[in-house]
Formats: structure tokens, sequence, C-alpha cells
């Protein structure tokens, strides 16, 4: 086993699960949510960009951009509609909800989609890489880790220098005081889920690319996202951040010792930091 | 009666429990009027009624010539009553300059309150504007909480318990900013346990016990007895 190697390929992959944590750790912050459905929505949102790549002849990259405001208009759709009906002092109806809508949203699209294995394709970047001479790393990894850091640093700047940041934090602290500010805590909770699916199809764009996806897969990228969003520990972005690399890591090591343990071991290193650190390793200051 | 802002026979419920049976008060354009009465009088409802974090029937609550009893908060705040609630509930989240900013969020309104005004009326809170609201003193945070309200420019300020848990000669600070206020336009109704204090700045007082008005009028009109009467029951 190549040490540095297995960490680095595990620090990459590490960023394609802080992207698919980085829009539930922003639903779950603001209104206290947990989306079920946020691993089909990933999904869902890989088969759209898939979709646009067909239908108009353009590259993912750009199928994705197309597909944003698209995602965000459903997630706000949804968050109107639905969840915000739901949301309230119990926490078990909106489980329920986001639950069925999972469901929902696979049986959808595997009577729009059958039930075979798709992939974007990305052409010559898929096996593209760049040697370091002690190390290779594959280009599409690199870009994945990228973009989940350039993911990060948008959402921190919407949260720390926007109007519409400042009332979400807002919002999450207190939405009844909120609400004194002039702020209808139901319309940001609408924006933040849009936003949340905006992440969600950079996501998905990732997903699509890098490998196989059937109507089925979406629960394991959120229990995946999940995890990296308890390590974190909710305290901060980079903290979800780092939650997916300790279970990017975590996979490769156990990938390198024996390729059935690959699952396994991200599910071990979860449960290790919650016994250390059981709020994770940046909790929220305000609870 | 008319005035700026007044109830009608507001009966405030939290579900099946009613808290206020009937509360008429009104208030002029220009006026300080005080809320006096004990722990669980009503008074807080009232303001929750009135900034519509309790919503009511729409008759209930009239501004201008508005029904605005039925209305949610947020749209209450956007027609111009601000609120500085119970326990100041400053954002922790937001830093003191963020708090006070987040203040306009659905009213951006000229007038004589900007963030440079806020800072002039508490100049402390210049200095602590890049600090967490909630590493401030306790009257530190009740300025944050009264600045806040005021970002909006409101034509109404409801300021609920200015003095709770807060040292005499910080509660003599926030009330020496009051006739600032005032100076700036706004109508104020200030809710107050300490009955002193509120006789000092009101034009006029009502008293309030078990959801209901038992006394008002101005505090030159008000004998001890009598709000003592009106403040504890008169067999008390």
């Amino acid at each position: 086993m190549n040490w540095l190697d297995t960490i680095l390929q595990g620090i990459l992959l590490g960023g394609l699960y802080a992207l698919f944590a980085a829009g539930l750790a922003l639903v779950f912050g603001i209104m206290r949510l947990v989306n079920l459905a946020h691993g089909d929505l990933i999904v869902l949102g890989a088969y759209l960009v898939m979709y646009l790549v067909g239908a108009l002849g353009i590259n993912p990259v750009l199928a994705a951009l197309f597909a944003a405001p698209l995602m965000f208009a459903l997630g706000w759709a949804i968050q109107r509609l639905v969840l915000n009906r739901v949301l309230g002092p119990d926490i078990l109806p909106p489980l329920l909800v986001t639950f069925g809508l999972s469901i929902v949203i696979q049986n959808g699209l595997q009577m729009g989609f059958t039930a075979d294995s798709r992939r974007i394709s990305a052409g010559p970047l898929e096996t593209a890489s760049v040697d370091l001479g002690f190390v290779t790393l594959g280009v599409m990894p690199l870009l994945t880790f990228a973009s989940a850091i350039a993911v990060i640093l948008v959402l921190n700047w919407i949260f720390y220098h926007t109007a519409m940041g400042r009332a979400f934090r807002a919002t999450s602290d207190d939405p009844v005081t909120a609400s004194l500010m002039g702020i209808r805590p139901k319309a940001i909770f609408a924006q933040a889920t849009g936003l949340a699916m905006v992440v969600v199809t950079v996501a998905a764009l990732y997903l699509g690319m890098r490998a196989n996806f059937d109507p089925t897969i979406g629960p394991a990228r959120l229990i995946y996202a999940f995890e990296a969003v308890i390590i974190g520990g909710l305290g901060s972005l980079w903290g979800t951040l780092a939650g997916g690399i300790i279970i990017g890591v975590a996979q490769t090591f156990g990938a390198a010792v024996n390729p059935e343990w690959q699952i396994l071991s991200g599910h071990i290193a979860f449960l290790a930091v919650l016994l250390v650190r059981p709020r994770g390793l940046f909790p929220r200051a305000f609870d | 009666m008319s005035g700026l802002l007044q109830t009608r026979g507001l009966t405030a419920r939290y579900g099946d429990f009613q808290a206020l049976f009937g509360v008429d008060i009104h208030l002029e354009e220009g006026e300080c009027v005080a809320i006096i009465g004990a722990n669980g009088a009503g008074k807080t409802t009232l303001m929750r009624s009135i900034s519509g974090v309790l919503v009511n029937a729409a008759e209930q609550v009239i501004f201008g010539t508005d029904l605005i009893g039925a209305l949610p908060a947020d749209q209450v705040m956007a027609r111009g009553i601000a609120m500085v609630p119970e326990g100041r509930r400053l954002f922790p989240s937001l830093t003191v300059e963020e708090n006070l900013l987040v203040g306009a969020h659905g009213r951006k309104t000229a007038g004589p309150w900007t963030l440079d005004a806020i800072y002039d009326l508490f100049p402390i809170l210049r200095e602590r504007r890049h600090n967490p609201g909630t590493a401030l003193s306790g009257g530190q945070q009740q300025m944050v909480a009264i600045g806040r309200a005021l970002m909006s420019n409101p034509r109404v300020i409801l300021c609920d318990e200015l003095s709770l848990g807060l040292a005499p000669v910080v509660i003599r600070d926030i009330y020496a900013a009051l006739p600032r206020i005032r100076a700036g336009g706004a109508s104020i109704i200030i809710v107050e346990q300490d009955i002193g204090q509120a006789l000092k700045v009101a034009d006029r007082v009502y008293c309030m016990m078990e959801g209901r008005v038992t006394l008002q009028g101005r505090p030159a009109d008000l004998t001890r007895a009598e709000i003592h009467d009106a403040y504890f029951g008169a067999n008390a």
C-alpha cells in the first residue's frame, strides 16, 4: 500500500462527499430539517444533467449550468408546497414527508429512465491525470475537490457578506424574533432549499461523471452526506469538508487493505469520531 | 377614540387559555404610553398581539385606519411597528452591527435612524460593532435591541421590559435615550414592571391585571393607592 497515494486519493474523495453534504448541512443548519430525500435529489440532478447533455448536445458542465436554476426552482417549490407545511416543533412529520419524497423520486426516475445504470460522459477528462512524480492524481477527483472548496467559499460568502445570508443566520437562531425584523421565515426556508439544490446540482454533475448511477443509489449517498455533516458538527461548512475527508480517507484505506472493507471502514470512522466527539468536530456554539 | 395605534376588545389566547379579555388601549402620534402590571397581567401578550407574533381578529388591532390584528409579524413590522422584545433576543450568530442591520430587513425607510445615528445614540456599540451580540453586557445588549428596532425607522416602537435584569445605573442610561427616540418621531409603548420608571417617562399609563386594563390615566392624575389597587387588586 502506497500510504501517501491512499491518503491523497481519500482526501480528494472527501471532496465529493463534502459536495453531497453541503446542501444537507445548509438545510439542516437553517431549519433543523433532515431531508431524507437529499441523496435522491442528487440522483435526480444527475438525470437532469444527463438529459440536458443528450437533448441539447452540450457538455456536462454547461448542462449543469442550465440545470442549476431548474433545481433551485424545484427546491423552492418543494419547500413552499410541501415541507413548510410540516415544519414545526415535532421533528417526525418532516422526516416522514422527506422519506416519502425519496420513494416518489426513486420510482419516478425508474418510470422515466428505467432501472438501467447510466453515466454522464465527460470525454477524455474521465481518464486524464496529473503525474506528480511520487503520485498520480486524476483530473476528475482534483476538479471535484476544487469544486467542493469553491462551493464552500461561495456559500460562506453568501452567509457572511450578504443580506440574504444575514437573514439565513438570524432565522436559524430564532425564527420568531426574525419575523419581528420583517423576515418571513418560510420564504427564507424556500430560498435556502433552492440554494441547497444548486449545490446538489454541482454534486450531481460529479456523481454522474465519476461513476455509474441508477435511480436507487440515492439513499447510500445520503448516508455519506449525513455522516460528513455529523462529523463536521454543523458549526461550519469547513467542518463538513473535514467530515467528508475523514470518511473519504477511511474508505480508501479500508479499500487498500481489502476492497470489501471500503464502505464499512467509512462507517467505522464515523462511529469512532462520534465516540470521541459526540457533537462533531466543530459544533455550533448556540443550540 | 382615534389615534395612531389602538386595540379594540383585544382577546388574545394561547390555545384554550385566554390571556387578554377585551383590552382597549390607544396611542397618539408622538406619545409615550406605559403599560404596567405584575407578572402574568398580560403585558407581554399585549405586545405580542400588537406586533403580530400572536395573530388575532383583524379588527382587534388598528394602525391608522388599517385593521392589522390578523397580520403576521413581518407584515406588521413592514408597516412601521418595531418591537424590542422581552429578554432582548439578539441573534447569537450575528455581530452587533449585523444585529442592527437585520433590524431594517423588512422595512428600508429613510429617516433619522441609520447605523451612524445609532452609534451616536449608544457610542459603546461602535466599539463593539464586530463582537458577537451575545458577548456584550445585559445593558449593552439592550442597547443593541433598541437600535435594531430603530433601524427600520418605525412609526411605533414597542419596548417590552426594558429594565428586566439590569442594574439601576444601566436602566438610567437606557431610559436616557428615550427622549432622543421620541425626538426622532417614533411613538412609544413601553412595558415596565418598575412603576416609578414608567410614571417618570410616560405621558399616559395603563395598568393591567389578569388580562384586563384596570386603570388608566396621566401619571399626575393617578394616586399611589389607585395604582396599588389596580396593580395588585383592591383586596391585596
